[in-house]
């Protein structure tokens, strides 16, 4: 064995680790820095819009009656109306066509260039801007199957953009159901389908609810697809199916285009309902997790 | 048969089709037609943008020709003669994406690294979604705040437009920190901790091991975060709507009101542009760019992560 001189070695080599570890602790405070950068900037957009809205989210009428020329009169019930319209008829759509995608691509596709074409496609759209999806719905929606600019073309627009990110979410919860499960079920003679409907569909239920609440979510806050589709920025009654639309999104871009400083308050009292919204979507979904994650 | 009865009803109504094959079964194969049809939907989707934008793109290069669209440096289609070069509004688009990008790409990284090498997984699990609202937040919400809180602050300090190229970016880089962040955590995480445990056992500091062994060795995730960021600040509308203007320009001052491409289409939209018009063909012209430029950076950044992706197992 060789024996090795302490005195030596610190002669030749000084580690400086102290001054090392020093740099190392300075470091570590500026990447907390940076994530609460993020967190500071979100922590003022929301006391900044509650406290530019509130005033005029009290003001009465403001959920319950139609639109005004004047900044401080009248309310969004149209884009409230239409922004849930909206949602409902996304989930109708786009969630069974979702969780059918994602049950075919991990349950039954072979695998073969067809497949993978499949995959390839729905990470792709899922990156395609929302605009461009308002291209397609005006294109095909409005004007191919002549629905005209209407909340049915919109919400078939949105139906789409949130295709992908139900899809994503959908095959990750499906994937992550134990195959033991499946061999379980085929043993006592299931067929395919009563396996995926009886067990693998439930197990997968939390995981497949994120993504629709996720997507859910985002098609509620868009706004690009709609203006491209033709959603109107000022409307006097209740949309229908079949009727000219508005949804908070577009309603508070509307509010934010005028120049008067009344409507800057508007803006912000309809954000306050957007976000709520969007909480309480949130809410539910968390809800609905913790109830069907525990094993019955 | 019914596929919908519970186990034991289904059993008994069966009888002898126990001994059926589930293949011969009708329904089972309609569902499996069904769910086929289900994943065929995002085939035909991306079908109908490529098929609809390729017509309206052709229908406008009838009337302007490669050289205006290309070549000309002025973008005013409303003017009399209308020129319609595109270079204002990619420059526009650059220009807000590259300021988006210098607030998203250290925030997103250092946001991953504190999540993933510092943080105790309880804080983490705390963080993570906290940071992560940032991404569920409307975008028309950033262009608000943008507009009526950033630009009067910036105001302060800099000879600031109302609307101005800067505040929009600043919003759309915070908007994105969740893009970036959240790949590059994954990526981050799963570099096998063997690895850095070799690093700290030759005597190396943590910050060192950060940066010399697990950053290198999740680059290719960095990097493909990096791009869907680049590709989402491309895409994005309503807050260079709301914050940035609509005044086409060449220009690399962040404090002018520039219009970006998505701002171009959705201004349009929002006015009047009846089907075969000219503004209708236009907005499918910058559309095609937009859509190219988008899928080249999405297959990029999956390229990238497939690619330089580092096996450990």
């Amino acid at each position: 064995m060789v024996k090795s001189s302490p005195a030596r070695d610190t002669a030749v080599f000084n580690d400086r680790l102290e001054s090392r570890e020093t740099i190392g602790k300075i470091y570590e405070y500026i990447f907390l820095i940076g994530l609460l950068i993020g967190l500071f900037v979100l922590a003022l957009l929301l006391l900044n819009v509650f406290h530019d809205g509130l005033a005029r989210l009290l003001t009465p009428g403001f959920l319950t009656e139609t639109p005004s020329r004047f900044p401080d009169r009248g309310g969004i019930r149209p884009a409230i109306i239409g922004s849930l319209y909206l949602g409902v008829i996304v989930i109708l759509v786009a969630v069974p066509i979702g969780v059918g995608a994602a049950l075919y691509l991990e349950e039954y596709a072979p695998k073969n260039w067809w497949t993978a074409l499949i995959e390839v496609n729905i990470g792709n759209l899922a990156g395609v801007p929302s605009i461009v999806y308002g291209l397609l719905g005006l294109g095909v929606f409005v004007y191919l199957l002549n629905f005209g600019s209407t909340l049915l073309s919109g919400a078939l627009t949105l139906s789409l953009l949130s295709l992908p990110v139900i899809i994503v979410a959908a095959r990750e919860a499906i994937r992550a159901v134990p195959d033991s499960l499946r061999q379980a079920s085929y043993g006592l003679g299931s067929t395919k389908w009563q396996t995926l409907q009886h067990h693998v569909l439930p197990y997968a239920v939390p995981g497949i609810l994120t993504g629709v609440i996720i997507s859910v979510s985002r098609a509620i806050g868009d706004a690009a697809s709609l203006v491209v589709v033709g959603a109107v920025s000022f409307l006097t009654f209740d949309p229908g199916l079949f009727e000219r639309f508005m949804v908070l999104p577009i309603q508070i871009f509307s509010y934010v285009s005028r120049p008067e400083p009344g409507f800057a308050n508007a803006a912000a009292a309809t954000i306050i309902v957007l976000i709520l919204l969007i909480m309480a979507l949130n809410a539910i979904a968390i809800y609905l997790r913790q109830r069907y994650s525990t094993p019955n | 048969m019914t596929t919908t009865g519970s186990f034991d009803d289904s059993l008994f109504a069966r009888g002898d089709s126990l001994l059926k094959r589930a293949s011969d079964d009708v329904p089972e194969k309609i569902i499996g037609t069904i769910l086929f049809a289900c994943a065929l939907v995002s085939v035909v989707t991306t079908f109908g943008i490529v098929a609809i934008i390729f017509k309206e793109t052709v229908a406008f290069f009838q009337e302007v020709s490669f050289g205006q669209f290309f070549l000309d440096t002025q973008w005013t289609p409303l003017f009399n003669p209308p020129r319609f070069g595109i270079w204002p509004l990619i420059n526009g688009t650059v220009l807000t994406t590259v300021i988006s990008m210098v607030v998203a790409v250290p925030l997103g990284l250092s946001s991953a690294i504190y999540l993933a090498e510092y943080a105790t997984p309880k804080a983490a699990s705390i963080l993570r979604p906290a940071v992560e609202i940032l991404a569920g937040i409307p975008t028309v919400v950033y262009g608000y705040f943008a507009l009526i809180f950033l630009t009067p602050l910036l105001r302060n300090f800099l000879p600031v437009e109302v609307f101005n190229a800067l505040s929009a970016g600043l919003m759309m880089g915070i908007m994105i920190t969740p893009t970036v962040g959240s790949i590059s955590l994954d990526a981050i995480k799963s570099v096998p901790r063997s690895l850095r445990e070799g690093s700290y056992a030759l005597g190396i500091t943590k910050l060192e091991t950060i940066f010399k062994v697990v950053l290198p060795a999740a680059l290719s995730g960095i990097m493909a975060s990096i791009i869907l960021g680049v590709s989402r600040a491309v895409g994005e509308t309503m807050t260079v709507l709301i914050a940035a203007g609509a005044q086409p320009r060449l220009t690399f001052n962040p404090l002018e009101s520039i219009a970006t491409m998505t701002a171009f289409m959705a201004q349009v939209s929002s006015g009047d542009a009846p089907r075969g018009s000219f503004n209708f063909k236009s907005i499918y012209a910058v559309g095609a760019v937009l859509f190219l430029i988008t899928l080249a950076l999405n297959i990029g950044s999956y390229w990238i992560s497939n690619r330089f992706k580092e096996k450990y197992d």
